[in-house]
């Protein structure tokens, strides 16, 4: 009975479009004791779709977490505007959830209590209610027989679907991964790619996927954000026009290499900022 | 095990310089078959030493535990308090005797007081250390899911640092004990570490080393309590 639950379930009430994010001119410094300042953003916009994977893409290190510490709430900008739906994010709240680069999950409960932690929480639903879905989610998940293990007894793969499903329980507008297959083994972190492409074509939930991976970024993408400098902000934007649903044949395909070179141009090429033409300049 | 024991049988057999006062295991054990065993003063001995690190122990912690949860989430309580904390804490225990002793107005109190003052700062400085350094992710998520201030206090904040509690019992238990055989051995009448100092004082060896291995199981039991309360706090850590 748990199985017959739909992705679209998970994630369908309330309007179609929704989480639609539009950053402006985001100012970040970070003043940390005995240690300088550090200028982390500068002018950094963007805008994310509803119903569209946006992936975000820089090296390590050049601000992108905190983008998502950001979006999620956890972090104020010095300077500019931040909105979701028209409504500026101010606070952390049920309608952005993050994953992180390393797992969150609380290590002292069970699976099934770290899902049924933010609907028993924030009383969003009945507690019957939020038990059944709980475990609709985790049985479509594919980790049911694992709801009374503690975290610390899974492995990382199984540890990601928990955390999507900790956070589908409460119908976000807005997912927000970041890095979260980063510490994965190569086999597992490509089953985990085509699944989070088979949940968010099924759901069409709007999703932010932080990488610092070309080959990932493409892969997932209907269009990549470039981030970089220091500060950073958003050099280059690149729709990703390639087929759905894919499958790993496209990163062999012409219109791949042709990305993937527009990417590293942005991402690596000699003067990337000053090398953006008009036409392709990011929307403020 | 065996070869210790050898050893200790062989160098006072032979009359090895230094251990002539020094008894034989098979004395000790004589003494303890015929003078101990069926002796409820020995016995009283056990009970005394094991309520004062009992009492001066679970106090420690039902105090510290507390302050250092306030000290690790209350900013301003920690301006103020901390300080203090860091001024008394380099204090041996065994310092603490003489203003023990004039403080309270029992012996028997002041001796608790000292196996409490002991485990007490390791607790503190243990669960403030623990609450210090919670992954900010594990708070963030919980405000991203919607938990109100006491939810995140008591389902993440505490569960948290019970490994750092756990930590923090294992080094106070066996600071309790230390300090309890010496403040029998100043100031008490009774106990384990005075039975040993007794020893001493009639050129017993026999008694010395009986009350040594006394005290050495009575700290061995109450680890074993004390691990055992540990694992029952932490079902997740198989």
């Amino acid at each position: 009975m748990a199985e017959v639950i739909k992705y679209g379930d998970i994630a369908a009430s309330g309007g179609k479009m929704r989480g639609r994010v539009c950053a402006a001119g985001l100012r970040k410094w970070y003043h940390r004791p005995s240690q300088p300042p550090a200028h982390v953003l500068e002018d950094c916009s963007f805008d994310i779709e509803p119903g569209k994977l946006t992936v975000l893409m820089g090296i390590s290190g050049c601000g992108k977490s905190t983008l998502a510490y950001m979006l999620a709430g956890y972090v104020r900008p010095d300077a500019g505007s931040l909105t979701m739906d028209g409504k500026p994010i101010e606070a952390a709240g049920r309608d952005r959830i993050l994953v992180f680069q390393e797992t969150a999950l609380w290590h002292w409960m069970t699976v099934f209590d770290n899902v049924i932690f933010g609907p028993m929480s924030s009383s969003a639903m009945t507690e019957s209610a939020a038990r059944a879905k709980a475990l609709a989610l985790l049985a479509r998940f594919g980790v049911l027989d694992f709801k009374d293990k503690y975290p610390g007894q899974l492995s990382g793969g199984m540890k990601r679907r928990v955390e999507l499903a900790q956070a589908l329980i409460n119908n976000p507008k807005l997912m927000i991964l970041d890095e979260p297959f980063r510490g994965l083994d190569v086999m597992t972190r490509e089953l985990m790619r085509e699944y989070y492409l088979e949940l968010f074509e099924e759901t069409r939930l709007t999703t932010l996927f932080i990488t610092s991976e070309l080959e990932e970024a493409i892969f997932l993408a209907d269009r990549v954000l470039v981030m970089s400098g220091s500060p950073a902000r958003i050099v280059k934007s690149v729709e990703v026009d390639l087929p759905h649903p894919r499958k790993f044949e496209v990163l062999i395909s012409e219109r791949y290499v042709t990305i993937k070179e527009d990417l590293m141009q942005a991402l690596y090429g000699h003067g990337a900022v000053e090398a953006i033409v008009p036409g392709e300049e990011v929307r403020a | 095990m065996a070869g210790f024991l050898l050893l200790w049988e062989l160098l006072v057999r032979l009359g090895v310089s230094g251990f002539e006062g020094i008894p034989t295991l098979g004395a000790v054990w004589r003494a303890f078959w015929d003078k101990y065993l069926a002796s409820a003063k020995y016995w009283q001995s056990w009970v005394v030493s094991f309520e004062r690190v009992g009492y001066g122990f679970i106090v420690s912690q039902l105090l510290g535990i507390p302050l250092g949860l306030l000290l690790g989430t209350r900013r301003l309580f920690h301006e103020i308090v901390y300080p203090v904390v860091e001024l008394l804490r380099p204090i041996p225990p065994l310092a603490w005797v003489p203003l023990s002793i004039l403080f309270w107005p029992t012996a028997e109190l002041s001796i608790v007081f000292i196996t409490f003052i002991g485990p007490f700062f390791i607790i503190v400085i243990n669960v403030h250390d623990g609450v210090r350094g919670i992954r900010k992710e594990h708070l963030w998520l919980a405000r991203s899911l919607g938990a109100r201030p006491g939810d995140i206090f008591r389902r993440i904040i505490v569960p948290s640092v019970i490994p750092s509690i756990a930590v923090g019992m294992t080094l106070g238990i066996a600071v309790s004990w230390n300090v309890v055989i010496a403040a029998e051995m100043i100031a008490s009448d009774a106990g384990l570490g005075r039975l040993t100092w007794e020893g001493y004082v009639s050129h017993t060896g026999t008694t010395v080393i009986v009350g040594m291995i006394s005290i050495g199981l009575a700290g061995y039991l109450s680890t074993l309590a004390v691990s055992y309360a540990e694992r029952r706090m932490m079902p997740w850590q198989k």
